[in-house]
């Protein structure tokens, strides 16, 4: 049997990185194939060449035996390579039909498109209305609208970079009934990851990339998680250290927060009531887009709320501005860290300024002491390990994982009361994201309380005292983390609350 | 009666004609993301080589065919600065316009006054002595009516057609359209050479149909209220024409009431075509859940690809 | 192919060259297009940017316009660079420069003929709260209706416009000037006059108000946490924001500011250089203005350096139209390109441009 894509000795670099060296691999038709890699190892530049969107420097690739050299993603796909992206190519203000219709190279008739992307969206088990707008849609719809526009194409492969990042445990079980069934259907797979459980009942074959050369390749069901991750990281992490402690008195207190929806395709949040003592780490899970951004916004003091659903220490702050909130001790770290947590064109000493003047006594009447901002700067980066040419670089010069340690470190070493972060570790790489957790531990231990809002379970219950799940805007009660199995939380984030407590 | 019914829309007509087709065409760009604010740059262009060629040539037709180069020359001109270049938008559009006031005037010299040829008109003298109706519906220069056909094909095609969908796609979100394979900066400057030269057919119609005349500066502002026309419409093509007429119903009045000398001073009415498209712009604006829902969320966003 | 890839960061070479070279390649296109109007290009070029300075015959009257023509646009220019720097897109400062003027002028004429020493002071105070009220109508629609303030405040130009000619020919006009319209001339009266300071210098108070806020804006713009405060908002405002900025009250001081600059931009100049209300007394500073703020960067410095730029081909143009019938257009054209030059090569200092290979498909 041929190969359906066979890859050899694929190469691309960028500027300062080679993101992809001497790659080589072959897919099997009906094979779900597993690209497992940490961030940054190269995995989607890969798979961009695949589907045309990167040229390669050099290598080859064959497609059914064939030459594959797609100039764009139109003569990929033509070639019957589809790809659903980790962050959507949807359009909000467009209807699921018309995104649909963007997607394919000679699209039918509106009516009879409607008809088809019902008919197929009933057969794989994703319900869709065709005459929604996609801003209006959950995360889980909006993957399912890629994959039905690819499902439309007939492909022979399709690429999934990253799909269950957004999904609740439950979706995600569905979205491997759907995968299954279209490999027994001769559709091979390529499936991105850098979850491990999920390929071992997932995937077929797996190559794994680190640095963005191959390492290894394996076959998942027959070798151990952590063999695994050894091959993808290339070194055993140490796991968080904690101690066991008995929280302290309630420093931050919500109660009934509602806030109406800001944007036009923003969450609100409702009635939202919780409690954080000092030295706990509260972990609030969820799918992208139930209210995190709007819940730390009301947090930080970017939008208002009435003063009293928020109370620090039993005052009420809910009406405070940022700075004012920061005054108090109450810090946050949002989760976009260039454009919110950062500004992009700014060096790491502006940067530093941007939310450390006053803890930090950064100006003096009015004035900014640079040179004490530049001092702060560099304590940030000597603590918390960032790598950087120095502290005149612009925040957008960083890595991800590394502007992230600036960003959680300069609000950890002005000492907060209440740090609220939101999706901490997202888009960082293992070694930083086991730093930034160890920091936030470490602040807990120190007396401080940490609210940590993250889609990251495995995260979220590595480091949370307790864990609740925000869900269209509603949060459920808090729970012993510890005490949570994986059912009980995907109900949570289902938005089953009621369950919750029945199960409870 | 102060003011004829009767004149007053005919004159609203034709004072409407050249902002509708500068705004439909800023429709256009802005429908694909981009936010030119070079409109009255572009229409005293227009204006300038669609008199210069028509009172050479004695032809309106290819008047209008020069006013909609000239438009689209300098549409060119942003189109390489914003799309190849990725300048900053905002500053490209007002160079565009300073640019072009001042091109204009240096081409427009001693033209002032000199003869033009004569529009065509389509519908025969029995059609426009109806009363009523007849002036109204059927007086018009050809160019009114392809205006409306415009509106209308400019509604069609973003509604009804690929080519429509692609470009609002385009407008939405770029990452994603670039993502799909379209191209983003191809089918963006396309929009705003399109949108050049309905800016300078808006021009070449007021120097050669409605003033027949040269003057320096004679846009006097009507590529600015055609952007505030596309805010008002909510990017929606048949309010573009609704707002035209209402802009164009105001600046005619005004006229015919200067003209009747009535008890307003004569500043308020100069000034009352501006002031009112203020209060449209601000009623509108203040709507919040619209205005935020309608807009190409893409608006004046630079776009820049690696790889 | 050209590719260009983002710098990381500006290159610091370029930002002060690209100006530079923008200057160079607007005198080459000038040259075309003088040379198309049937010129001597080089003469022309001569006549505008070395002549005005240079030449015997000239420069004892073109050297003080220098800072009389400057004065205005750098004070306009500092005061929109802050806003444009905030993201915030006052072109309207002409609306604002004329109602200064207005109210200016018709502060001093209500005491007339009164030579009393505190009433050019008040014209001042008064000039420069008309400009301020100008500029609050955009920065207010925009803070509570959301209104697009680069609309409102260019329309508002035409207003101001109106209110000129009505204030020309109706209650300013000089009620001893045999009906002509124009207002009594404030710059031959004492009380009212804005005079040169310095005799042979074109120093006026206008002039030295522009270097005060020259170097005001250079100490707020790097020193002073709203300056900081400001570039955050222009940059990324969601993290401004964050930053506990007030984005509402920054619109509100930075419009505020620009009014105030070009309301006394504009008083000073028609209680000194014209002299008088006229219904076309506004030459344009409010939109050369905006040239002056881009080509100098937004950066103080460089928008005094701009602003005698600026003002140079001011009077270059005029000379030129005097020695070699360049028509006045031309030179307003030659603004516009210099910005469009300037605008084109900022590619250079955020982008590096690259020659690729194309890959074969």
């Amino acid at each position: 049997m041929t190969a359906l894509l066979e890859i050899s000795g694929l190469s691309k670099a960028y500027p300062g990185v080679v993101a992809n060296d001497d790659v080589s691999f072959s897919i099997q038709p009906g094979e779900v194939h597993a690209l497992l890699g940490e961030n940054g190892a190269g995995k989607s530049t890969l798979v961009k060449m695949i589907y045309g969107l990167v040229k390669p420097d050099h290598g080859t690739m064959r497609l059914k035996g064939a030459p594959y050299a797609p100039a764009e993603p139109r003569a990929a796909r033509a070639a019957g390579v589809a790809m659903v992206f980790q962050h959507f190519s949807l359009f909000e203000a467009l209807s699921v039909a018309e995104n649909i219709a963007l997607g394919m190279e000679d699209p039918p008739k509106p009516r009879d498109l409607a008809a088809r992307i019902r008919d197929v969206s009933h057969a794989y088990g994703l319900p869709l209305d065709p005459f929604r707008l996609v801003g209006d849609l959950s995360a889980g719809e909006r993957q399912r609208v890629e994959i039905i526009r690819c499902l439309l194409q007939d492909p022979k492969l399709l690429i999934m970079d990253e799909p269950t990042s957004v999904l609740t445990p439950q979706e995600v079980e569905i979205l491997f009934q759907t995968l299954r069934k279209l490999a027994a259907e001769g559709t091979a797979i390529l499936y991105i990851s850098h979850k491990l459980e999920e390929i071992r009942t997932l995937c077929d074959a797996a190559t794994i990339l680190r640095l963005g050369r191959k390492v290894g390749e394996c076959t998942p069901r027959a070798v151990s998680a952590a063999h695994m991750a050894e091959m993808m990281v290339g070194k055993s992490l140490a796991q968080p250290a904690r101690d066991t402690h008995t929280p302290g008195a309630v420093l931050l207190a919500v109660k009934g927060l509602s806030l109406p929806a800001t944007t036009p395709f923003g969450t609100s949040l409702q009635d939202i009531s919780f409690l954080v003592h000092a030295g706990e780490v509260l972990g609030i899970g969820g799918v992208a887009g139930n209210g995190q951004d709007e819940l730390l916004a009301a947090l930080s003091g970017e939008i208002n709320a009435v003063p009293e659903t928020i109370t620090l220490n039993g005052l009420p702050i809910g009406a405070l501005g940022p700075n004012a909130r920061r005054e108090k001790g109450v810090l946050c770290a949002p989760e976009e860290r260039l454009g919110h947590a950062a500004a992009p064109e700014m060096t790491l000493t502006e940067n530093a300024v941007l939310t450390a003047r006053i803890r930090r006594g950064l100006d003096q009447s009015g004035f900014v002491d640079w040179a004490r901002a530049r001092r702060f700067a560099q304590e940030i980066i000597t603590r918390f390990d960032v790598r950087t040419p120095g502290t005149e670089v612009a925040a957008r010069a960083l890595s991800g994982g590394n502007l992230q340690k600036f960003v959680i470190g300069r609000e950890i070493l002005q000492d907060p009361t209440v740090l609220v972060v939101n999706q901490p570790t997202w888009g960082v790489d293992a070694s930083a994201a086991a730093a930034i957790r160890q920091a936030l531990l470490d602040l807990a231990q120190g007396g401080a309380a940490v609210i940590v809002i993250s889609q990251d379970l495995d995260e979220l219950l590595e480091i949370s005292d307790r864990f609740c799940a925000l869900n269209e805007g509603r949060l459920s009660p808090a729970r012993d983390a510890r005490a949570l199995s994986m059912e009980e939380i995907g109900l949570m984030l289902g938005g089953a609350h009621d369950m919750a407590e029945v199960v409870a | 009666m102060i003011v004829d019914p009767v004149t007053l829309m005919v004159a609203l007509i034709t004072v409407a004609t050249p902002v509708l087709l500068a705004a439909i065409g800023e429709l256009v760009v802005e429908k694909a993301g981009v936010l030119n604010l070079g409109v009255e740059g572009m229409m005293i262009m227009g204006a300038v080589c669609g008199f210069v060629v028509a009172h050479h040539s004695g032809s309106a037709a290819l008047g209008f065919a020069a006013g909609m180069a000239g438009g689209a020359a300098l549409a060119m001109l942003f189109a390489i600065l914003t799309q190849l270049l990725m300048a900053n938008q905002v500053a490209s559009g007002l160079a565009l316009t300073l640019f072009g006031l001042g091109l204009a005037a240096l081409i427009g010299v001693g033209y002032g006054g000199l003869p033009l040829p004569t529009v065509y008109r389509p519908f025969p003298e029995a059609l426009r002595d109806i009363p009523v109706a007849g002036p109204i519906v059927f007086s018009h220069s050809v160019l009114v009516y392809v205006a409306l056909m415009l509106v209308a094909a400019v509604w069609v095609v973003l509604t009804r057609t690929r080519i429509g969908l692609v470009l609002r796609a385009v407008g939405e979100n770029h990452d994603a359209a670039h993502a799909l394979g379209y191209k983003v900066v191809r089918i963006r400057i396309a929009a705003i050479l399109f949108g050049g030269a309905c800016a300078g057919l808006g021009g070449a119609f007021l120097s050669v149909v409605r003033v027949q005349n040269w003057l320096e500066g004679m846009t006097a502002g009507a590529g600015w209220i055609a952007l505030a026309l596309v805010v008002f419409a909510s990017w929606k093509p048949w309010r573009v024409l609704l707002g035209a007429w209402l802009f164009g119903g105001i600046a005619a009045l005004q006229l015919r009431l200067q003209a009747a000398e009535v008890g307003v001073p004569v500043a308020l009415l100069d000034a009352s075509p501006y002031l009112i498209t203020i209060i449209v712009l601000v009623i509108i604006s203040s709507d919040r859940s619209r205005a935020a829902l309608s807009a190409p969320a893409m608006l004046g966003r630079i776009f820049h690809t690696s790889g | 192919m050209i590719a260009l890839e983002k710098r990381p960061q500006p290159a610091r070479g370029w930002v002060i060259g690209a100006p530079l070279l923008a200057v160079v390649l607007t005198m080459i296109a000038g040259g075309i297009m003088f040379a198309a109007l049937g010129k001597d290009p080089v003469g022309a070029i001569r006549i505008i940017f070395w002549d005005p300075l240079f030449s015997e015959q000239f420069s004892g009257y073109s050297r003080p316009q220098l800072l009389v023509k400057a004065g205005p646009l750098i004070l306009i220019a500092i005061g929109l660079s802050l806003g444009f720097r905030a993201g915030i897109w006052n072109i309207g400062a002409e609306g604002q420069y004329i109602v200064g003027a207005i109210c200016g002028a018709a502060f001093g004429l209500a005491f007339w003929p009164s030579t009393h020493p505190l009433i050019f002071p008040g014209m001042v105070l008064a000039g420069l709260l008309g400009g301020v009220l100008w500029a609050m109508i955009p920065a207010l629609l925009r803070v509570y209706a959301r209104t697009n303030e680069i609309l409102v405040s260019l329309l508002l130009v035409y207003v101001a416009e109106a209110m000129l000619a009505s204030a020309a020919t109706g209650w300013l006009r000089n009620p001893d000037g045999a009906g002509f319209p124009g207002s009594r001339n404030l710059a031959r009266h004492a009380g009212t006059d804005n005079p040169e300071l310095i005799a042979g210098t074109g120093m006026h108070w206008g002039v030295l108000a522009a270097f005060v806020a020259v170097i005001a804006a250079y100490v707020i713009m790097t020193r002073h946490v709203l300056g900081y405060q400001i570039r955050l908002a222009g940059q990324a405002p969601r993290a401004a924001r964050f930053g506990g900025v007030n984005a509402g009250r920054l619109v509100i001081l930075c419009m505020g500011v620009s009014g105030a600059l070009a309301g006394m931009a504009g008083l000073f100049e028609v209680s000194g250089p014209a002299g008088r209300i006229s219904i076309d007394f506004n030459v344009g500073y409010g939109f050369t203005a905006i040239i002056v703020a881009f080509l100098g960067r937004l950066n103080p410095i460089g928008i005094l350096l701009a602003g005698l730029l600026l003002a140079l081909t001011f009077i270059g143009g005029e000379l030129a139209q005097l020695m070699l019938g360049i028509p006045a257009p031309a030179i307003q054209a030659f603004q516009g390109m210099l910005l469009f030059f300037l605008l084109a090569l900022d590619v250079l200092a955020n982008y590096r441009v690259k020659l690729k290979r194309r890959v074969a498909a």
